[in-house]
């Protein structure tokens, strides 16, 4: 690496049309949005340039401190589980024979190349009244039944009613697991793969259990990347915006959703931008923590 | 005898942290993988379905392919997409690796802070930069159009083709300049003959990798666009808000192996030139 004072020239020409472009198309519009957030919202919802914390002050009002608070929850239950899901998932591929792992790994990334937006139509297709997981259970019922019918046992089972499986917080949680499983699966994969097995050989020489093992060896030396993995999914989580759009119901607005709409229907562009800035300062918080841990631990970013 | 000592040592040589032979951990990867890609199986392989109600198989047809193709606001959508699919690869990629390789090679005053500032749109939630474009297009007077989804691509594509071009980079044998300079070699001839010509996959990555993620952008398309400038995934949004068809499946099963052909493209290339 140069100092840029070496060869000022070169520098410039390749430093100043990037910054230009970003600074232009994207932290002025951020700076906007920031001014914006302090401003009041006219009748029409044009927007009165002032200084005031009244958007702020709106957002922990009841009402939204409800959908806030319905976000961090959403997001909270959605990392436990794509934790369970994807815990098992990264210490299989980092315990696999050397040649399976590559293919392993593609295997858990592909989705992750699929538009978003038709990962989550794909759940609609299975969630829906008439979709797949209710057929599958309708078909296991009507086994069932016809099996208690054979050995003269009355009905019992009555007729089967699909479940509401879709447009509801369920449904976006599910989604939502979905969607971001590979972002956990990753950091994890990279620490249990780089940990010291002799650890683990020692661990059971001694006479623990797998489970014993698992407890107090193989976690406590992956937790760097399963703290990354989970933070990481938490923020994607709740800064969601399209999974609760299309697979939630009236009950499953989460922030995103809410900004959104102060920018669509509502015409409050003022209380969104600072919902939006909520969201931001929020974000940054986590990461800045991420990477402090990380850069602690020397575990991987 | 033989047989039971085979087997013993069969079993003497199964190590016990051989996860991947147990059967718990075969099944939990099974489940896993299942809940990977049971939904996204199942909407390519009901495209092809002979059905309307696309919930039973009824047999093989490309009907709803045609349909699809013929279907002209999704032929216009497609169009749309690749147009600012194509400005926007060009762009970011040009000054994505501007910003690369300026982040590789030099040292600077606030360069800590500074990278923070160009990988922002890396990092934040995308809805966050949708209603930030949407604030600046007004603020400014923009009519909110194919300009607007461009401009707003070529933003959040500048920072993700720097960081391929810089992990390129950062295998680059530095010397290799320092012997052409010597062999009398300008600064230009240099830059054009070694370092350009050492960087061409990542570019070539990089831009694989700025089309991929504009043609597949919803929610930042979704906010700069305006009237008549429905993009590829905007279109099947509206299609699926309304109904869940074998026609949208189609739609959606062209666009996941495009977006995958040209990933795995990128990898490829990628992955060839590493040892070089």
């Amino acid at each position: 690496m140069d100092s840029w004072r070496r060869n000022k020239l070169a520098f410039a020409i390749l430093a100043l049309p990037p910054t230009a472009w970003l600074v232009i198309f994207f932290t002025v519009p951020l700076a906007i949005m920031w001014v914006y957030s302090f401003a009041e919202r006219g009748p029409q919802g044009q927007i009165h340039l002032a200084v005031s914390f009244a958007n702020y002050v709106r957002a922990v009002e009841w009402i939204h401190l409800g959908i806030i608070w319905k976000s961090i929850w959403i997001a909270a239950v959605t990392t436990l589980i794509t934790f369970v899901v994807g815990f098992p998932l990264a210490m299989g591929i980092a315990f696999a024979p050397q040649r399976w792992k590559n293919p392993l790994l593609l295997l858990v990334i592909l989705p992750f190349w699929t538009n978003l937006l038709i990962r989550t139509y794909a759940w609609i297709a299975v969630l829906r009244t008439r979709g797949f997981l209710n057929f599958g259970l309708e078909w296991v019922h009507e086994k069932t039944s016809a099996l208690l019918a054979l050995i003269g046992l009355p009905s019992v089972m009555g007729q089967f009613q699909p479940l509401e499986l879709l447009y509801n917080q369920k449904a976006v949680v599910i989604g939502l697991v979905y969607v971001y499983l590979p972002f956990l699966v990753l950091p994890i994969y990279t620490t249990l793969e780089k940990l010291d097995k002799s650890y683990l050989e020692a661990s059971l020489d001694l006479g623990a259990g797998q489970w014993r093992t698992l407890r107090s060896i193989t976690m406590p030396l992956a937790m760097t990347g399963v703290i990354s993995g989970c933070m990481l999914c938490f923020i994607l989580s709740m800064g969601t915006f399209l999974t609760p759009e299309l697979l939630g119901g009236t009950d499953s607005e989460m922030i995103g959703n809410l900004i959104a709409r102060q920018f669509t229907s509502s015409r409050d562009r003022p209380f969104g931008s600072a919902l939006s800035f909520l969201l931001l300062y929020t974000t940054f918080l986590i990461l800045w923590v991420r990477a402090s841990l990380a850069g602690r631990k020397g575990g991987p970013i | 005898m033989s047989l039971a000592l085979a087997r013993f040592q069969r079993r003497q040589r199964a190590n016990p942290l051989d996860y991947g032979r147990k059967t718990w951990m075969r099944l939990t990867m099974g489940v896993g993988f299942f809940f990977l890609y049971f939904p996204i199986v199942s909407l390519i392989a009901f495209s092809f379905n002979d059905s309307k109600r696309n919930i039973t198989w009824q047999g093989f047809t490309l009907r709803y392919y045609e349909k699809a193709y013929e279907n002209s606001q999704l032929h216009d959508a497609f169009l749309n997409s690749l147009i600012v699919a194509g400005i926007s690869t060009a762009v970011s990629t040009i000054l994505g690796t501007m910003l690369g390789l300026a982040l590789y090679r030099f040292r600077f005053p606030l360069q800590g802070p500074y990278e923070g500032m160009v990988h922002l749109p890396i990092v934040i939630p995308e809805i966050c930069m949708a209603v930030a474009m949407v604030s600046f297009f007004a603020a400014v007077d923009m009519p909110l159009g194919l300009t607007t989804i461009t401009v707003s691509h070529i933003a959040f594509s500048i920072p993700f083709v720097a960081v391929v071009i810089r992990a390129r980079m950062s295998g680059f044998d530095a010397s290799l300049e320092e012997v052409s300079y010597d062999l009398g070699a300008s600064q230009w001839q240099t830059f054009w003959h070694i370092t350009f010509a050492y960087m061409k996959p990542g570019i070539m990555a990089g831009a694989l990798l700025a089309f991929t993620l504009s043609l597949d952008d919803f929610v930042i398309t979704f906010f700069t666009s305006g009237p008549g400038s429905t993009t590829f995934p905007i279109k099947i949004y509206s299609m699926v808000r309304f109904s869940v068809t074998p026609e949208v499946n189609a739609a959606s099963t062209v666009l996941i192996v495009l977006t995958l052909a040209l990933t795995v493209t990128a990898l490829l290339i990628q992955s060839r030139t590493q040892g070089k």
